[in-house]
């Protein structure tokens, strides 16, 4: 990806701030309708954009979301401090949460973020340094078709 | 089927003043754990649920779901249905459950997933 063809935007997530939750997935996926990409790659990217933010709220203090946009791809990379996760296998694996009771009650913690995240990208890395925090890399291929 | 039809044959509650009832609905889903409808839902569904609280909004929004359809006679909490009117989500109410809901919106043709 030539990287100085691509459109840059960066939001902030706060943990714990579920007032606001959901608030920068909303952003982005109005920013991709706006590129018009198709219906698909926008929900695809405002699924990932939303599982990934509230993660962010849920366990880490805080976090930068870095979007990038090309005619041929979008790329998310969630960048967050918090404790990481000691085991990322585990934490993939659907079902697996360590979502707390308070949260429970909200509907959070069904253990499906992550494998979401997955199943709405085209390539997801994650890499994490527990006591410090975790990475995301999220990559979502448009069909190429951009009208604006 | 639109929202108006379901509204009144089921005789829904409407929560969100203003908001457009002409809308197309495919289908359904029921669960009260969020990232299940963000994995399961379809755009235009119907989202039966026992959440009141505002995060039910964004999910909403970002699955482009017809309306969501509170159960069990549940109301939305104040921040959610300003929330809601804001992010032009339709929130609907009604007073039975959501096993007996969805029976009787799989009786008037809707399907699940
Ligand atoms: N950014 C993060 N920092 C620290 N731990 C995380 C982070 N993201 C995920 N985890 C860990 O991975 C687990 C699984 O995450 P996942 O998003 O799949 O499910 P969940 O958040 O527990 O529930 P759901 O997303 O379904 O509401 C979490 O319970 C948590 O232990
Ligand atoms: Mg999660």
């Amino acid at each position: 990806m030539a990287s100085e063809e691509a459109y840059r935007r960066e939001f902030q997530v706060k943990g714990g701030d579920f007032a606001n939750a959901g608030a920068a997935a909303c952003a982005i996926k109005e920013l991709l309708k706006e590129f018009g990409l198709s219906p698909r790659t926008v929900r695809r990217a405002a699924v990932a954009a939303y599982e990934a933010e509230m993660n962010v709220i849920m366990y880490a203090r805080k976090a930068r979301i870095g979007l990038a946009v090309t005619p041929r791809e979008v790329r998310l990379v969630v960048d967050d401090r918090g404790p990481g996760i000691a085991d990322v296998e585990l934490a993939m694996t659907e079902g697996y949460s360590t979502a707390t009771a308070e949260m429970r009650e909200l509907g959070f913690g069904a253990g499906m973020g992550l494998p979401n995240i997955k199943k709405n990208s085209d390539r997801f890395e994650i890499v994490s340094e527990p006591g410090r925090g975790t990475r995301l890399d999220i990559l979502i291929r448009t069909n190429g078709h951009v009208t604006s | 089927m639109t929202l108006d039809e379901l509204v009144s044959r089921l005789d829904l509650k409407v929560f969100t003043p203003g908001l457009p009832l002409d809308r197309p609905v495919r289908g359904g889903y029921a669960s009260d754990l969020l990232s299940d409808v963000v994995g399961h839902a379809r755009p235009d569904d119907l989202w039966l649920t026992m959440q009141v609280h505002p995060n039910i909004v964004a999910v909403a929004a970002l699955k482009e779901l017809a309306a969501v359809v509170l159960v069990n006679g549940r109301g939305p909490a104040p921040e959610t249905l300003e929330l809601a009117v804001r992010e032009k989500v339709l929130l609907l109410g009604a007073g039975i459950g959501a096993f007996e809901l969805a029976g009787r919106l799989y009786g008037l043709g809707l399907k699940g997933s």
